[in-house]
């Protein structure tokens, strides 16, 4: 029977948070951007919550649930922002979205 | 007596109002009755102090009218002093019959311009009898001052008065010019008068005349043996101040161009004020003056030049009034040669006699003018004794007055003059009796040329009425002034017929009142006498007298010879002299000596200045603004390519900077990112392995 480690669980995160920062870096939908920053997060609450296992320890779960909770608000604004954004400009693209320059 | 203090004042009031208020309101009777009356009150007051002197013995009273300069201390010789001038006017017996003169003169003479100056229009009249009235108002504070200042105060007046006066035709060049000449020529006597002034208050502590008196009496005279000191050096200048004022040697020349006036105006300068404030100035000091026999001797000496000059150039003059104004000079030349020998009272004396006969002299030649329309030359005139009798008889009193005929006034105080020059030196006393003898001749001369022989001027109208011509506009002919003018005329004559009576000297069996009722004003009470005046027998006294007389008679033969009897002698005698004939007319070219010498002098180093000035003044401030403006350039210069150029070489470079640096902000998200990814790799890499 295959055993699952902590290992395991650290390789897991790591590979979501390196998709996750990929996607930030070369997508240019803001909305997949937006998900892989979703990506990232969860990455790290995944690597809290084996941890706080491991460890015997329940604040790592914790503060899992306030990412988690931060992370709702956080989606909710970021929404709102690339809706306005789409009313203005009709585009979702993020290459669009270089105004602020010089 | 405390009342003397009005005299001065009341032509002052009237010089005011008449300045004011007259040129532009008064009519021309108005302006001179206003002007005559008030020296008018001026006489009455001066009579009544004069008799209220008389009545007392003491015979000194000061008046203080106001503070005038509060004490100040001032340096002086030993040590600290106190500079105090009170307003203060003095009443003794010279300044007594100075006010008599000056009032009394002045009075005729404002009366006759009141006919005289008739014909100017009415804003000139008044402005003539202001001039007059204020002449008179300087002169009486001159008379009346008991300092040194308040007699400048009337000193500098009446040298302003003068120029006014002379220059009262001011349109016309030539008296414009009199007017200055004889302005600046008193300046330069002025800066001997102020200089004398100075050391008195210097040595002496005080300026009042008394203070000062008092003062020298306790000092040694500074005869030959002692040397020329403090005392003659103040005299000297003093007297240069005289000489200004009294028209000596050297500077006479203003008073013959003065006839560049209106008659009065030199009867007044040349008989009442101006001229004889120099004499009276001299013999105000006498005590000073007394105590300075080196510069007693100059004063002499300048005198008898003084006067033998004057008298040779009155000889050849033809202008009516140059004659007189000569003759002044020459007047006055004997009173100083008076109060040179010490004589002080006999030169007061003759200032008073003068003052009548000259007033009357140069009043009648105004008459002559004016009846000959406005004609000065005595070569155009002549037989006018029918025309203008009275004219006549009052110059002819005049003339025998001036020559020294008894018993004219001119007799006594001429006689007195020669007689102590003759105690003091034989060789002033011929020359003064030489002077004398010309005196005769021109005075003569003048009066023959202008009253006898056949009348040389031009014709007139016959057909017209005789009389007064002037206003109807055409002339015609010679005719008597206005009684306005000849009452003025026998009143000065009756002077100068009486005047001398005063002054009888003990050998014609008088007691010589006037001399002793001036002796207070020249001596200082308790101080001894200074030199007792050895005397002649009185055989002796008359035997000069009578040979003074018998000159005189000679010079008027003389004259009645080669200008009466046969008029073309005179001609043949200009001929035969030519050359001291024109020496003679052109006046020794001492006016020509001093343009080519002080007037060239001055005008040369005025040049001489102006060139520097230009050169050398003006080149600095302009070589100053050329170096500043040279030095802004540069500063401009420095600041434009260094300064600026810096400034903007760092503006470029940011600039520059900012082209290459800005590309970094591209403005998209992902290479901000990727930039955090990079640092936090380098970052984490740093810890790892630097750990």
């Amino acid at each position: 029977m295959f055993e699952i480690t902590p290992l395991h669980y650290s390789l897991l995160s790591a590979a979501l948070f390196m998709i996750g920062v990929i996607g930030v870096l070369v997508r240019r939908n803001i909305i997949i951007i937006f998900m892989s920053i979703e990506l990232i997060l969860n990455a790290v609450n995944i690597n809290l919550v084996a941890l706080s296992s491991q460890l015997q320890d329940l604040s790592g779960q914790v503060f899992v649930v306030f990412v988690i909770a931060v992370a709702a608000a956080e989606a909710a604004v970021g929404l709102g922002i690339i809706i306005a954004f789409y009313r203005n400009k009709e585009t979702v693209n993020i290459d669009e979205m270089q105004i602020m320059r010089w | 007596m405390d009342l003397i203090w009005l005299i001065p004042l009341f032509p002052g009031v009237g010089a005011v109002v008449n300045g004011l208020v007259g040129i532009r309101y008064f009519s021309k009777r108005a302006a001179g009755l206003l002007a005559a009356a008030t020296m008018l009150g001026s006489f009455v007051l001066s009579v009544n102090a004069f008799l209220q002197l008389l009545g007392t013995s003491d015979r000194y009273h000061k008046v203080t009218v106001a503070t005038w300069i509060p004490p100040i201390p001032l340096e002086t010789a030993n040590g600290m002093g106190s500079l105090e001038v009170p307003w203060a006017f003095v009443l003794d017996p010279l300044s007594s019959m100075m006010l008599l003169i000056v009032t009394g003169i002045g009075f005729l003479i404002h009366v006759y311009s009141i006919g005289y100056i008739n014909h100017e229009p009415r804003a000139g009249v008044a402005r003539f009898f202001c001039y007059l009235n204020l002449f008179c108002f300087f002169m009486l504070t001159l008379v009346l001052g008991s300092n040194f200042l308040v007699m400048f105060v009337g000193w500098e007046g009446v040298g302003l008065c003068s120029y006014l006066l002379i220059g009262y035709w001011y349109k016309k060049q030539s008296a414009s010019d009199a007017g200055k000449k004889a302005f600046i020529t008193n300046r330069i006597g002025d800066w001997g008068f102020v200089m004398g002034v100075f050391l008195v208050y210097f040595t002496f502590g005080t300026l009042d005349f008394r203070g000062v008196a008092e003062a020298v009496s306790t000092m040694p005279v500074e005869t030959a043996a002692v040397g020329f000191g403090v005392v003659s050096l103040i005299c000297l200048f003093l007297f240069v101040g005289a000489t200004g004022k009294s028209a000596q040697i050297p500077l006479y020349v203003w008073l013959p161009d003065a006839m560049e006036g209106p008659t009065p105006v030199s009867a007044l300068i040349h008989a009442a004020t101006m001229v004889t404030a120099g004499v009276y100035m001299v013999c105000r000091n006498a005590v000073l003056f007394s105590h300075a026999p080196i510069v007693m001797e100059i004063i002499a000496v300048v005198g008898v030049i003084t006067a033998l000059m004057a008298a040779t150039i009155g000889l050849v003059q033809t202008d009516i009034k140059r004659v007189l104004a000569y003759s002044t000079v020459s007047q006055l030349g004997y009173m100083f040669l008076a109060t040179g020998v010490g004589a002080f009272g006999a030169a007061a004396f003759h200032l008073m006699t003068h003052a009548f006969f000259k007033a009357l002299l140069f009043l009648g030649s105004g008459s002559v003018i004016h009846g000959m329309n406005e004609e000065q030359d005595m070569r155009k005139m002549g037989g006018l004794k029918l025309h203008m009798p009275v004219t006549f008889i009052t110059m002819f009193i005049g003339a025998i007055a001036i020559a020294g005929i008894p018993p004219f006034a001119g007799f006594f105080s001429k006689d007195e003059i020669l007689y102590r020059t003759f105690l003091h030196s034989e060789v002033l006393w011929g020359l003064g009796v030489v002077t004398a003898a010309m005196t005769a001749f021109y005075m003569f001369r003048l009066i023959n040329m202008t009253f006898f022989g056949s009348y040389r001027g031009p014709a007139w109208d016959r057909a017209g009425h005789q009389g007064e011509g002037h206003d109807g506009g055409a002339w015609h002919g010679p005719h008597e002034s206005s009684s306005l003018m000849t009452v003025p005329l026998m009143v000065l004559s009756l002077g100068a017929i009486m005047a001398g009576f005063i002054g009888i000297p003990a050998a014609l069996g008088g007691s010589n009142a006037i001399e002793r009722f001036l002796e207070p004003s020249f001596v200082v009470a308790g101080a001894q006498h200074v030199e007792e005046v050895h005397h002649l027998s009185h055989a002796a006294e008359l035997g000069l007298m009578l040979f003074s007389v018998l000159i005189a008679v000679g010079g008027i033969w003389l004259a009645y010879r080669n200008y009466v009897q046969r008029p073309e002698t005179a001609a043949r005698m200009a001929e035969s002299w030519s050359t001291q004939h024109r020496l003679l007319t052109n006046k020794y070219y001492v006016d020509e000596l001093y343009d080519s010498t002080v007037i060239r002098g001055t005008m040369g180093s005025a040049n001489g200045l102006w060139t520097v000035d230009k050169r050398v003044v003006d080149g600095t401030v302009n070589g100053a603004g050329w170096t500043t403006l040279a030095m802004s350039w540069i500063s401009h210069v420095l600041d434009k390519y260094v300064v600026d150029g810096f400034v903007n070489f760092v503006a470029w470079v940011c600039s520059e900077a900012s082209y290459i640096f800005r590309r970094a902000q591209t403005g998209l998200i992902q290479n901000y990112a990727f930039a955090t990814l990079l640092g936090v790799f380098a970052f984490i890499t740093w810890f790892l392995f630097a750990q």
